[in-house]
């Protein structure tokens, strides 16, 4: 009980892992290439909750271990990750769209054109 | 400021994160997910603000909260929902997809609770609260000219931007 109290950087990470997992299985058993899209999106907020978690941890190192309060790596490579999602959703989105006006449907069993 | 209530706040915001995460790969109309995706989102912000990072926080909800979600809205709202409803919505595949996301999920199960000569290798020390001068010093990793470290980073972004509008644009055209 003590140490569901402290809130740590484990803690952080725990939810992270949860929230990743749930990613993962949206990816691997929806057949709505929407939804499939989302769950990437929930993957890379939890990679992204890791970061920040960890950045705040290091800002509590001390400083000549290469920590202090400036150690924001964390959460610049945090902000790196949202472009990163933004750019993927703009794509993703587009060629859902191109997709949808070719077949008329948004079912990723039926993305089998390179299949052979 | 010291937060009050820490472990209270990050046991409502993780629930309200993991339900909504639960409830955007279960729904079955697309719209009620985007709606769950945000509501995980935005309590994800608050953890944020939880770990003292405004700024981070503040670009979640602003970056995502309103400009991919609306955009997922937008792309649900062009294509035809109402067939893709009346479908199954899980693929063959789900026993196999729950199988690697259950060895996924003891393999992260082992990784946190190793410990190395008596030691847990993920740091368990309890967080101590600086003082926030956040947005400023993200500023300076991100564009200052002594301690930049991320700015040739910072331009390849914006870059990657560049090319995911006019991926965008391209892939959306009709007649290429």
């Amino acid at each position: 009980m003590e140490s569901m109290l402290h809130i740590t950087t484990l803690h952080y990470l725990v939810l992270g892992a949860a929230l990743f997992l749930l990613g993962v299985i949206g990816v691997l058993t929806r057949r709505n290439v929407v939804i499939v899209l989302m769950s990437i999106e929930l993957i890379l907020n939890a990679v992204n909750l890791n970061l920040v978690a960890f950045s705040r941890y290091w800002q509590s190192r001390p400083v000549n271990m290469g920590g202090g309060p400036s150690a924001l790596h964390g959460q610049a490579f945090a902000i790196f990750v949202i472009t990163d999602a933004a750019a993927e959703a703009a794509v993703g989105l587009g060629i859902l769209i191109a997709f949808f006006r070719n077949k008329e449907t948004v079912n990723v069993d039926e993305v089998n054109l390179l299949k052979w | 400021m010291t937060p009050v209530a820490t472990p209270f706040f990050f046991y409502l915001l993780a629930a309200t994160m993991l339900v909504g995460g639960v409830m955007v790969i279960t729904r079955k109309n697309a719209v009620h997910s985007a709606l769950a995706l945000i509501t995980a989102l935005l309590a994800q912000a608050g953890l944020y603000l939880m770990l003292y990072a405004p700024f981070v926080a503040g670009v979640q909800i602003i970056l995502y909260a309103g400009g991919i979600m609306v955009l997922f809205l937008f792309v649900i709202m062009l294509i035809s929902i109402e067939r893709t409803m009346k479908e199954r919505q899980f693929n063959k595949q789900w026993l196999i997809g729950m199988v690697a996301a259950a060895a996924l999920g003891g393999l992260f199960i082992a990784v946190y609770t190793t410990t190395t000569k008596g030691a847990a290798l993920f740091p368990e020390g309890r967080l101590t609260y600086g003082e926030s001068t956040n947005t400023q010093d993200i500023a300076s990793l991100l564009f200052d000219r002594s301690t930049g470290m991320y700015m040739f980073s910072f331009e390849i972004a914006s870059l990657l931007l560049l090319v995911a509008i006019i991926g965008a644009v391209v892939m959306s055209k009709k007649r290429i």
